[in-house]
């Protein structure tokens, strides 16, 4: 599917990266001006979560981001070490504990993206996401 | 493009200027500042947004945590922005009905002097 990948050290730093990333994979692939900010939204939320298992799981591993097309579709997968929802907030001191409930970016990544499917095994969480493509550009066509 | 943060005081009430993108790398640095204002006793925060580019999950646990904090104080944290895309995840979040969201920096002003 993916004819895009990213593989990134897991640092808030280089979630901006991905989201730069996935606005340009999906533009090119023809998804549409009014879904570019969900897109970028939504992947940055995946890749935050990313990053903070990681950090507290296994900070030497990198995070995986894959994008492309599939069909009519533009899907975005982000794949994680460990278990977000074990270890979420953990001693982490940049978080607002009190404030921002588990699974807070899970549910705004609901909101965004028109297709979500999470799944967890022993080895991690996939977070995948796909919209619907314009059908004006096709994915690889000189932009 | 990184986060830039300035304040001043207009009519009593502490204005936090916010330009950049507010995400999981820049929020810590908004939380530092509104802390530093709460604990010099700031406690009505007005927070504009219009300059702000890009928030995620991690600038709105910010904003409540902020606003967390001021109302342990009787205060009040509003917003002002007008950016639709910003306003999205607001809305998404349901967090329109926490925050008083404002237009302008005058508007926030005077509505919060009137509610005194």
């Amino acid at each position: 599917m993916a004819t895009v990948e990213v593989t990134f050290t897991p640092l808030p730093a280089h979630v901006r990266t991905a989201r730069l990333v996935a606005s340009a994979v999906a533009r090119r692939s023809g998804i549409t001006e009014a879904l570019l900010d969900e897109v970028r939204l939504a992947v940055g939320e995946a890749c935050s979560r990313a990053v903070e298992s990681h950090r507290l799981n296994c900070p030497g591993e990198p995070v995986r981001v894959a994008l492309g097309t599939q069909g009519d579709r533009f899907e975005i997968e982000v794949l994680n070490a460990g278990s977000v929802s074990a270890t979420r907030l953990a001693g982490d001191p940049r978080r607002e504990p009190a404030v921002v409930p588990t699974g807070f970016s899970l549910a705004v990544i609901a909101g965004l993206a028109d297709d979500v499917q999470i799944s967890e095994t022993s080895a991690g969480t996939s977070v995948k996401m796909s919209w619907p493509l314009s059908g004006s550009v096709a994915a690889g066509s000189p932009a | 493009m990184d986060l830039k943060l300035l304040h001043h005081n207009k009519d009593g009430i502490e204005i936090v200027d916010v330009e950049g993108e507010i995400d999981v790398y820049t929020a810590p640095r908004l939380r530092e500042l509104l802390i530093e204002l709460v604990n010099d006793g700031h406690y009505q925060l007005v927070v504009n947004m219009e300059k702000v580019e890009f928030l995620d999950s991690t600038g709105l646990g910010v904003l409540v945590g902020g606003l967390k904090r001021v109302r342990a104080h009787d205060g009040s944290l509003d917003l002002v922005c007008t950016q639709e895309r910003i306003l999205k995840i607001f809305r998404i979040t349901g967090l329109t009905k926490v925050f008083g969201i404002h237009d302008t920096v005058d508007e926030a002003i005077a509505t919060r002097k009137s509610e005194k």
